[in-house]
């Protein structure tokens, strides 16, 4: 009787689960591969054609291709921001972690405080202007790199609080110091939060929409998140093509969790519950 | 986030005597420079504390980005004053109030469930994580669809048990609600992992000691789950309201403040007043978030930190 009450409870949460997180998704494919009409429909249908090339194609040249265009931005955008949080994350916690005093007391306040306050986002126009980096992919690099240091440092000084210190006294035997210590031996030691830090801060730049549409406007530089947005206005009656975006976009943070389901978990929790 | 800071810093040893401390520091000072601080500090003193630090003088002035007349407390006076700037505060309280509470109370819930022998227990987890990894704008655009008020999916799924659903984000008495359960759908998985992980560090004794006690599942919950999660519970509460409170993507692309002014919170505001060319006003609504973000932000950590102490 127990067994069949659980066996019972178990179908409902698993039709339940499945149904609230899996028809939102079900419902983006099928509308992404039907034709203009059906599509207009809007409703949860099985696609009477399958026009999956033709609304890959029309989506891609759309607008004189700007989709290829902001995927092309997107990819140097998080490429070049995860590369820069990376080595500076992680030299910045090393030091952290190893000399405390009245400088390491400042840091960590600055890295709580980048973690809890809300960027300022006139002003950082009003100042990447003044640099002439608004409305430039390299500004808005920067702006990713600084809005998203804090969560990396947490992660890299956890890790780090874990390697012995005998092993830089080792280095520094040998004559290793500083920047040599931390490339040399360090850093390598770093490469399982290192991938954490990858995947996390990736997801989270590929995806941030803030950002991108308050620093770096206009069609010729948008990543595909604006791009979206900037779709869902234009495609008001172009259902297909409009849903046909969202699943190319949704494809990269797919491909990471397919592979690195286990280690994205982990940092996120990790860095929630050291933060 | 306090926990590491006020509790005794991992890894710096027992510390050596005085004499010894000063050749010692001096040693380590040449193996750790400061110097390696450097880049990461000046992308973060240029790129962020000169901005957040210069918003408080730029939301005392009429601002054009390049040049700004000094007006005192003008911005705020307007900030409070208006009705469809005031609203914003209610709604960025309401919206962290409900987003948070919902995300503590499923997350638990799902925790606990995919905790216990499920036999599809990963595939389970999968399933409730994966929506953090997607896109806010693919989700909000993905929502406004399937809440149409006709066609969409959610009213024709209550139509078939007999519900008579509304329009729920043309409504202006559900529209903020509405997005603040599309950001739970969004958001619950995070919580999900986060309690995961909480549960599965309880030590297997405490349930065994239920079990001979000749406790029931509830007692179990009750009695150990519940109190034994508590670190996870604080992360999830803070994590999710400062979330909450700063949230912008999904009620922009979901209803853009509307209809009229009243699903618009501080974060929606702060860009409207940007696009409209108010700068000052704009940075104003900044100042102000940050304010009620720290007001809020560190007495809860204080106050959670605290009870976790005594929990």
């Amino acid at each position: 009787m127990r067994a069949l009450r659980r066996l019972g409870a178990e179908t409902v949460a698993l039709v339940l689960a499945t149904v609230i997180f899996l028809v939102p998704f079900a419902f983006m494919l099928l509308t992404a591969v039907k034709d203009r009409t059906q599509a207009t429909d809007l409703d949860f249908s099985w696609p009477t054609s399958w026009p999956v090339v033709e609304n890959f194609l029309a989506v891609v040249e759309a607008r004189d291709y700007v989709l290829l265009r902001a995927y092309v931005n997107s990819t140097i955008l998080t490429v070049a921001s995860v590369a820069l949080i990376v080595v500076f994350a992680s030299m910045a916690a090393f030091v952290l972690q190893r000399r405390p005093g009245k400088v390491a007391k400042l840091a960590d306040f600055l890295v709580l405080s980048g973690l809890i306050i809300p960027p300022a986002v006139v002003p950082t126009i009003w100042l990447l202007q003044a640099l002439g980096l608004f409305k430039t992919l390299p500004g808005l690099i920067l702006a990713e790199v600084a809005f998203n240091l804090s969560f990396a440092m947490l992660l890299f000084r956890a890790f780090i609080a874990a390697i012995p210190r005998e092993l830089d006294e080792a280095a520094q035997i040998d004559g290793c110091g500083g920047l040599r210590l931390f490339f040399r031996v360090i850093f390598p030691l770093l490469r399982p939060v290192t991938i954490t830090v990858i995947l996390t801060s990736s997801v989270a730049i590929f995806n941030d929409f803030v950002n991108p549409l308050y620093l770096l406007p206009g069609d010729e530089n948008a990543t595909v998140q604006v791009t979206l947005y900037n779709f869902q206005s234009q495609y008001n009656t172009q259902w297909n093509l409009l849903f046909m975006d969202i699943v190319l976009i949704t494809i990269p943070p797919l491909l990471l969790f397919v592979f690195f389901n286990r280690k994205i978990v982990a940092g996120m929790t990790a860095g929630a519950i050291k933060g | 986030m306090t926990r590491q800071d006020a509790g005794p810093r991992t890894g710096s040893g027992p510390g050596p005597g005085p004499g010894h401390a000063r050749a010692s520091r001096r040693r380590r000072g040449s193996a750790y420079p400061y110097a390696l601080y450097l880049p990461a500090a000046v992308v973060y003193l240029v790129i962020f504390l000169v901005p957040t630090v210069m918003a408080f003088y730029f939301a005392l002035t009429r601002w054009t980005l390049f040049d700004s007349e000094f007006v005192g407390l003008q911005n705020f006076r307007d900030f409070l004053a208006e009705q469809n700037l005031r609203i914003g505060f209610q709604n960025t309280l309401v919206y962290a109030v409900v987003t948070s509470g919902l995300k503590v109370v499923l997350g638990l819930l799902l925790g606990v469930l995919l905790t216990s022998k499920l036999k599809l227990r990963g595939f389970l987890r999968s399933v409730v994580f994966f929506p953090v990894l997607v896109s806010t704008v693919a989700v909000g655009i993905t929502f406004s669809v399937l809440l149409k008020p006709d066609t969409g999916l959610v009213n024709q799924a209550l139509a078939v048990v007999g519900v008579d659903g509304g329009d729920w984000l043309g409504d202006a008495t559900t529209a903020l609600l509405s997005v603040a359960l599309v950001d739970v759908w969004k958001g619950v998985g995070l919580a999900t992992v986060i309690y995961i992980a909480g549960i599965m560090s309880i030590p297997s004794e405490y349930y065994q000691a239920v079990a001979v006690d000749g406790g029931g599942a509830w007692h179990r919950f009750r009695h150990v789950t519940l109190p034994l999660s508590w670190p996870a519970t604080y992360s999830v509460i803070i994590l999710s309201f400062i979330g909450g409170l700063r949230s912008f993507d999904l009620i922009w692309t979901m209803t853009r403040g509307g209809p009229g002014f009243t699903s618009d919170t501080i974060a929606s505001i702060i860009y409207k007043q940007y696009q409209a060319g108010f700068f000052g006003l704009s940075t104003a609504g900044n100042v102000l978030l940050f304010l009620i973000v720290t007001a809020i932000a560190v007495p809860l950590n204080h106050y959670l930190g605290k009870r976790q102490v005594t929990a």
